[in-house]
Parts: C-alpha cells; structure tokens; sequence
C-alpha cells in the first residue's frame, strides 16, 4: 500500500508515492535512482548505505522510508556543487582514499557528518566516528589521510542545510 | 645489492588547463576513474538501470549431501507472475576453471555437495513473487554422509564426493628438488612443527550481481557481472549454454573489489543467463551477503606439517613440507591452489632441498578458491614462523638469518623458477631501519597487563602467472589504441579494473610512451563487444602483461605518428622532435605542428587507426618440467618485508597491531601512491587473516555468513602502516615494475606471532589468534629451547 511520502533529497523537495514498508535506501536507489548510495550487506553491517538525516549519519538499508519524512536528507550525490567536488570528494580523490570505491559514499557521509560536528578530529578520533564503515581494499590508512586533508582544507560541508 | 641506475626517460611536463597534469610513469596520479567513485556516480552491476528487468532468486540446498530423488517445479511454475523456473535439467555441462577440473554446474544435478549450493531459480515479476515461488519447489532427496573435515573426507570407509577422486583427493602432489635428505644430513639444528590456518574468505565490499538481458528474436545474450575475469565467464557461458561465443556480450560494470572471490566463473552469473534465456527477457539477480559467503571460493583452511634444516650459522640446508587443504565440493583453482603451495616455498630465499607432499581433499562445505596470495599464504606463515623460531634457538637475529639465505638475481630456483630482479636485502634495510629494530626491544614497554612486542617476516608473489589457464597460442595480453578526426587516443583494454587501479596504471603507461596528456586519453574496458580479450585480473599478472602489452601498442602508435608528423613537416622520420602533445624539427623548434595536425596527416587514405600491442611471457619463463610445474612460474617475483609492532592483553587474550612497517620490491612504481594503497591493503588484509577472520561450519552450516560474525578489522583497530618502495628494475617489467599487491600480505600473520612470541614468550602456531588462543598459549608451559619474552631479555639487557 503505497502512501504519500514529503520529504527533502539532497536541498530539494519530493513528493512520492512510497510503499509503508519501503526502506530508505531503496526508496533512494529505485524511487529517485540515487544508486551512489550502496547495500553491501543485509542489514546494519558495513555502513556503506550511510546517508545523513538532518546533518547525522543514518543506515538507509535500516530506516524506513516514511521514518524519514519531513526531514532532510543527504546522500552522495547531493555533495559537489555546480560540479565542484566538494572538500572530503576532493581529499578521497586525490589522496586515494578510494580504491574499488563501493565502500566510499558512505564512508564520506560518515566522514561529512563528522567533520561537521568536530572540524578538526584527531586520527584517533576519525577512527572511532567511522568504526561503523567498513572497506576492504585500503587498510584505512588513505582513508584517514583523505578525512585530515579534507579538514584541514576546512569548509567541508557541501550542500548547505 | 644495489638497484641499477634509473634510466627512464622521465614523463614530460604539460602546461594547461587541468588535467595537462603529467601523467606518465613514475607519476602519484588519482584514478582516473576516481571521480566517478567519489561522487556515486560510478555504475556497480546492481546500479545499471533494468527497468522493467525481471526479479532473479535462487534456491539453496539446506542439505549438506545428497542424492536429488526428485524435483517439483509445478506449483512454483503456476504461480501468477513467475516467467521461469529452472533446475539443474536446464544445464548439463560442468565448468571450472581449470579445462581438466571442470566438475560444477550452475545448479545441482543429481548430487548435492554443499549447504547453500543452488538447485532452482526462479525469475518473476518481483521480489515477493519470486520469494513465493521459490518456497513453492519440492525437492526430494536422499541424504548421504557428509564430511566438513578433510581428515574425515579422507577416511578410508568415506563416501566418494566426486566418482572419479579416490580417498576424496582431487589433487595430490608430491615432489622433491635437491636432495633434502643431505640437507638435513648437513644441519646443525632440525625442527618441525604443525600449523593450522582457519578458512577465510575475501569478504569484498560489492556483493555478487549480475544483470542478463536475452534478446529473443536474435539468438543474443548480453551479461552484466561483477566478475575479475569476464572472459572466462564468456567462455563459460557459451558452453554452459551451447551458445555460439559470437552470440554473447559480457560487460563488466564498476566493480567493487574481488581479492580472489571471482576470478572463475561464479554459478549465479551462468543461472541469471539460464534465467533470462528461459524467461525470454532481462533478468536481474541480486545476492545476499551471506549468498556471498556460501558462493565462498576463499583460502582454504590449511594443516602443514613443516621441517626445516639450519646450520649453526642460520643457513637453510632443507625444508619439507606436508600440506592439507579442506578444498570443498568443486573443483574450481583448487589444483593450482594446492601446487602454488609447494612452488612458493621457492623464490623468497635460496633454499637448497625441499620435499612437499601436497594433499586438495574434497569436503561438504562450499568451494575454496583463489584468494590474495593464492596458494602462498598459508605455507608462508609456518615458514616464517618455524624459521624465526629456530633462528631464536640459534641466538640468531631475525633480519641476519634472512640476509644469510638471500638469492641474487638473476638465478633460477631448484624447481625451475626464474628470479630476474630481487629487492629483498634494500626491503630488510628499510624495515630493520624505520621500526628502530636494534633499539626497539628495549624501548618498548610493558603496561601493567599490556606487553609490546616487535617481529618481522618476508612474503613475495608472481607478477602474473607466465603460463596462461587456457592453451590458445594467443599472446598472453593484448591492448587496442584507436585513433580518429577528433585526435582523442582511445585505449580499449580487456583488463579488469575492480579497485586495484589497473586503468590508471595502462593510461600512465600510454601517457609515458606517447608523452601526451592524461586529458586526450580515454579508456574503455571489459566489454566484450568492444575490447580485446583479456585473461582477466588474478595471479598479480595485469601491471607486468597488460602494463608491456601497452607500451607495445604506444610504441606502434608512435612510429606511425611520427611518421604522419614527418610528412607533414617535410622531413625524414629521424629529424622529428617528438614532443607528444607536437612534433618538430630536430634543431628548429619553431618548425612546429600540433597534435591535431599530426592525426589529421596520419589518417589521410586510411582513416581511423587501430593500433594493437601484445604481450607474450616466453617459454623459458614458463616453469620447470615436472606435472604441474607452470605453476608458480612467472617473469617477475614481488618481494617483501615487514616489521610489526604488536601489544598483547595478557588478561585477555587481545592481540593489537600497534604500528607496521612494510617494504616492497615492486620493481618500479608506476604510481607510488597505488602502489602504497595497495601495500597497505595487503597488509591490513594479512591481519584480518591473522587477528580475528574465520569461517565457522557447524554440521556444514555456515554460522558467520555476515560481516558482524565474519570480523574483518574495523578502522577502530587499524594500525598506520608505513609504506616503503623498493626500486630493483626488473628487465622484463613494464618500465621495470612488478607487482605490488599480493606479495605483501603473506608476510604479515608470521610477523604478527613473532612479536606475541617477542612480548609474551609464547609462539602460536594457529590461525587466527583470538583472544582464546592466545589466552591458552599464555597458560601453557613454554617449551623447552623457547625464546625468553622480551621483558625478560630487556631486564638481562
């Protein structure tokens, strides 16, 4: 049973018809073909479905769709501007903080959320907050080269709230 | 030994807009394909559109061996919306990667091996649909004891898995080089010792997928897959199918990571084809994680049995070694998994005599594979271990009993493998220097509980192997540049980019050669109906094949280029100046034409240029002589050495990789920054190896068929890992590189227990070390002969 669903995807506004029991992330990659945010497990497991809710990380392959509604979601997709990758796209990027690159999107929503919430994390600290995101080719390190680069690049935000 | 002079022209420097960065060898280039990943616009298999597509599901076996008796599709096939229902009637013909070996098909016929194995798929409008057909087949079945060990398997009274492999070996193997008997004659201190390795698995982050669209009216099938090796999968398609090879088109997307997981044709890439030719349409099959799991193909658990020879000095005098493999249920690598192991006992050190009896048994659990290291692993870990041990006994030095037994290149191992570049004793420099080994051991200090340890190991790996799977009389690698009116240089290569970086590495090749910029370069690969045939990404072979494959069809570009430039500019091929982006007059510099006009001069009565390169691996390179001998033999070992700083909760049993130092003789670095990503995920993968991976059967049921059971290290108890480039210039390597991402991590899970044994007095000789074994190993009596715990060393000191 599909119910009407108002939400805000990447600054814009959306209506859609969604089922009750459609999750956030399927609504995101069928509904809107946002496919950048990816499933790479069955639930819960490796973070790389991660998308903010009003500015904080969130499983989208854990929450509901309609769980959601009224709120502002970001995903991948919404970070570059006027086709400027934004600073943490940038730093993952250059600094090869991506290699198969599956792993990434969530992994760079998390770190956004992140460097939102504590401009300049220690090392240390980047690795509590991003625990949660697995990857499997890096060993992590280029990972946290790319999130201190990208803050100490400051402005890391993309779309604005 | 010292690394020749480098003598490479150095990549020449483009002045521009962005991205005229140089970008040619030697250069610290992001992927090309790097912006595509961070903004999520890069495409995975379950990403391509399929509208309207067909919802694939397969059915699994809940048994763990079995005779099928009988099978119902007839409800399932009644249920409205369900487009197709197939079994093991819908295929015939086994495959496997290995032409003799092949003894697996898409869905079970007649006997069932594994819990998880696929029986039936079902293709449907949409998921519940699908979901509720499949809960609709009735399979009937008579079951048959099961084995989840190999010593079980191997039991005298044991039912036959596969007909044809007595005792339930699919491969024993058994050979000795030099004359192990003297060498053990010869030394001053012999020890063995037996080391278990738990099963573990590439846990990739990309789960499996795969999209077929069947075009109906044409005979055409067209496969999307998150497959290394899209070429084998076409091959297999075709027979599987009974499907002319020109009637199929295999593309492989994105892909996120492999590590060994689909380096052969994987079952649900052949069922989703079954699928849509039977539906008549496109079908999409998503996997599970834990589908991924019971798919498996991971190293196998390991028992090796390893003696080892030491004269008084720390010379290897001879080694032999007794392997065990719990294979699975199918074939798939598992021959070669079970030769690399004894052929990689060579290569690393100069060893003199070894022995190997090598045993691949069948068991009721899902097929092993390939998986990073192939073959080499495991054996590396008890090698390192046992010497390392013994070196302790002698009052040996860790790096001085290596730097006794190292090899110098170019030589030729005793069963026939060829070491033409070798940076081991630079990578022993580096790690003994950077981990502050002489002073360490007595810097590092205890906590309470908490006890600091240092070890070190060394690993290498084949740069591709020289002998191909398939005998076709083809070169071993093939790359396509084409060139047309609008001067941009397509390359089209077969090769399989699944996150390793293979792309950039071909484009900084064709960059360098040509010496234009990154920017006229576009790269098109894995797709079947467009570029050439590839064997695929495995065995480390893309850098060193496909890398001089590249620089070959450069090198043909160029000639006709230059060519092109010098009618254009009116002087013989000798007096053009080539400067990539333009060519001018030796001598004149202001007698110049650009690129443009060079191409525009070049197509002239021909048109579009196709220019080909190839690489062949020569036979001499191809191994020794003995039955199974290519395996192992390659141009080019990779080399490396590494240094872990570890501490250990005695109160509990943890084990914590505080720092890692890693060396690596790659031959040349393409791209520095690759080739350090690369070292490090080697070795944080050797680690998950070594601290906490492991599958778990119970009764043949997988238990930890999800990422929070199966534990790969999370970012919170990752180390830094200090990355240092070798440099050894191999003759036969692309601009002189190897290899760079499956030497490395052997090398770490021997590390690791020496620097437990290095803080707490104890060697372990089980992976992984989890908290309980190690808690174990801390309660037991130390054995005689020992090495003391660091502390106690330090408070002598």
């Amino acid at each position: 049973m599909k119910e009407l669903l108002t939400l805000t995807v990447n600054g814009r506004l959306r209506e859609d018809a969604v089922a009750g029991n459609a999750l956030l992330i399927d609504y995101l990659r069928d509904t809107l073909g946002l496919t950048g945010t990816k499933q790479g497990c069955d639930g819960g497991e490796c973070g790389a479905c991660t998308v903010l809710v009003d500015g904080e990380p969130r499983l989208a392959c854990s929450t509901l769709a309609h769980g959601v509604a009224g709120r502002h979601i970001e995903t991948i997709e919404g970070l570059s501007t006027a086709g400027n990758l934004s600073r943490l796209q940038r730093a993952f990027h250059e600094h090869l903080g991506a290699q198969c690159g599956f792993c990434t999107p969530g992994m760079i929503m998390a770190a956004d959320a992140l460097l939102r919430r504590n401009p300049q994390p220690s090392r240390d600290e980047i690795r509590a907050a991003l625990a949660g995101n697995l990857c499997r080719c890096t060993g992590y390190v280029k990972i946290l080269d790319s999130v201190e680069a990208a803050a100490r690049c400051g402005d890391v935000a993309g779309v604005a709230a | 030994m010292n690394a020749p002079e480098r003598t490479l022209p150095r990549p020449l420097t483009h002045v521009g807009q962005a991205g005229d960065a140089p970008g040619g060898v030697g250069a610290r280039m992001p992927l090309i394909d790097g912006v595509d990943k961070v903004t999520g616009n890069a495409r995975y298999t379950a990403d391509l559109p399929a509208q309207g597509a067909l919802v694939g599901r397969l059915l699994r076996s809940p048994w763990a061996h079995a005779e099928i008796v009988s099978v119902d599709i007839a409800d399932a096939l009644g249920l409205p919306g369900v487009r197709a229902v197939i079994t093991g009637e819908e295929c015939d013909t086994p495959y496997g990667v290995i032409p003799i070996a092949q003894n697996e098909f898409p869905l079970a016929r007649g006997r069932i091996r594994y819990i998880g194995e696929p029986l039936a798929a079902v293709a449907a409008v949409d998921e519940a649909t699908a979901d509720a057909a499949i809960a609709l087949i009735r399979f009937e079945v008579r079951e048959l004891p099961a084995y989840f060990e190999a010593a079980d398997a191997r039991k005298p009274d044991a039912v036959l898995l596969h007909d044809n492999k007595k005792g339930n070996i699919e491969r024993e193997v058994h050979n000795e080089f030099g004359d192990t008997a003297a060498g053990f004659a010869a030394a001053d201190l012999i020890r063995e010792d037996v080391f278990e390795c738990a099963e573990v698995h590439h846990a990739m982050m990309e789960p499996n997928a795969a999209l077929a669209a069947w075009d109906a009216e044409r005979g055409h099938l067209t496969l999307w897959s998150v497959t290394q090796v899209p070429y084998y999968v076409h091959e297999s398609l075709s027979r599987c199918m009974n499907l002319d090879a020109a009637y199929i088109r295999v593309i492989k997307p994105f892909v996120g990571g492999g590590f060994g997981h689909r380096v052969e044709t994987l079952n649900f890439e052949i069922i989703c084809a079954l699928l849509a030719r039977a539906a008549r349409g496109t079908v999409r099959l998503l996997q599970s994680r834990e589908e991924a799991f019971l798919t498996h193909r991971g190293r196998p658990q390991t028992h090796i049995r390893m003696k080892l020879g030491l004269t008084r000095e720390g010379r290897m005098t001879a080694c032999e070694a007794e392997v065990v493999q719990r294979g699975g249920a199918y074939g798939g690598y598992g021959l070669v998994t079970i030769l690399y192991s004894g052929a990689l006992l060579n290569g690393l050190y100069d060893l003199p005599a070894v022995k190997y009896n090598g045993y691949r048994v069948y068991t009721n659990t899902p097929p092993c594979g390939a998986m990073r290291g192939h073959g080499t692993v495991n054996v590396r870990f008890a090698f390192e271990s046992l010497l390392d041990s013994m070196a302790a006994e002698l009052g040996l030095d860790a790096f001085a009993v290596r730097r006794r037994n190292l090899l110098a290149a170019p030589a030729e191992t005793i069963n026939g493998l060829k070491v033409m570049s070798y940076g081991l004793p630079e990578c022993l420099d580096w790690v003994e220097e950077a981990s502050g080994w002489r002073e360490r051991a007595a810097r590092l200090c205890d906590d309470g509980p908490i006890r600091r340890g240092i070890g070190i190991a060394c690993s290498h790996f084949v740069s591709g192997s020289a002998k191909p799977v398939h005998f076709t009389g083809q070169p071993h690698a093939t790359i396509a540049l084409r060139v047309d009116f609008d001067a941009a240089i397509t390359i089209l290569t077969g090769a399989s980019d699944i996150g390793q970086g293979s792309s950039t590495i071909i484009s900084q090749v064709v960059a360098e050669v040509l010496g234009v910029a990154q920017r006229r370069l576009r790269l098109i690969a894995t797709d079947s109906a467009l570029t050439p045939k590839d064997n695929g990404s495995y065995s480390s072979r893309v850098t060193f094949m496909v890398g001089n494959a590249a620089a070959d069809a450069a090198h043909n570009l160029k000639r006709v280029l230059v060519a092109a430039a010098a009618k254009r500019l009116g002087v013989s091929e000798g007096e053009v100046d080539w400067l990539g982006e333009a060519a001018a007059v030796v001598g004149d510099p202001a007698h110049q034409i650009g690129f443009h006009e060079i191409v525009e001069e070049a197509l002239v009565d021909t048109g579009m240029l196709t220019v080909k390169g190839t690489f062949t691996c020569p036979i001499e390179f191809q191994g020794g002589k003995q039955r199974g001998g290519a395996v192992g033999s390659t141009m080019g070992f990779s080399y490396a050495a590494q240094a872990v700083q570890v501490a250990v909760d005695t109160e509990l049993g943890t084990v914590t990789v505080e720092k890692v130092w890693a060396a690596i003789d790659c031959g040349f670095a393409i791209n520095p920054m690759s080739v350090e990503g690369q070292v490090q995920g080697a070795v944080w993968m050797g680690m998950g190896q070594a601290l906490s991976e492991e599958t778990v059967y119970e009764n043949g049921r997988h238990k930890a068929v999800s990422l929070l059971d199966y534990r790969v290290p999370t970012m919170a108890e990752s180390p830094e890992i200090d990355v240092h480039i070798v440099e050894s210039m191999d003759p036969n390597g692309p601009f002189g590189a190897k290899e760079a991402s499956e030497g490395p991590l052997a090398g770490v899970m021997p590390a690791i227990a020496a620097a437990i044994e290095d803080a707490t007095g104890r060697r372990i000789r089980q992976l992984p070390f989890t908290p309980d074994r190690v808690f174990d190993a801390l309660n037991r009596k130390p054995r005689p002969g020992a090495v003391a715990p660091a502390a106690t060393r330090r408070g002598e000191a």
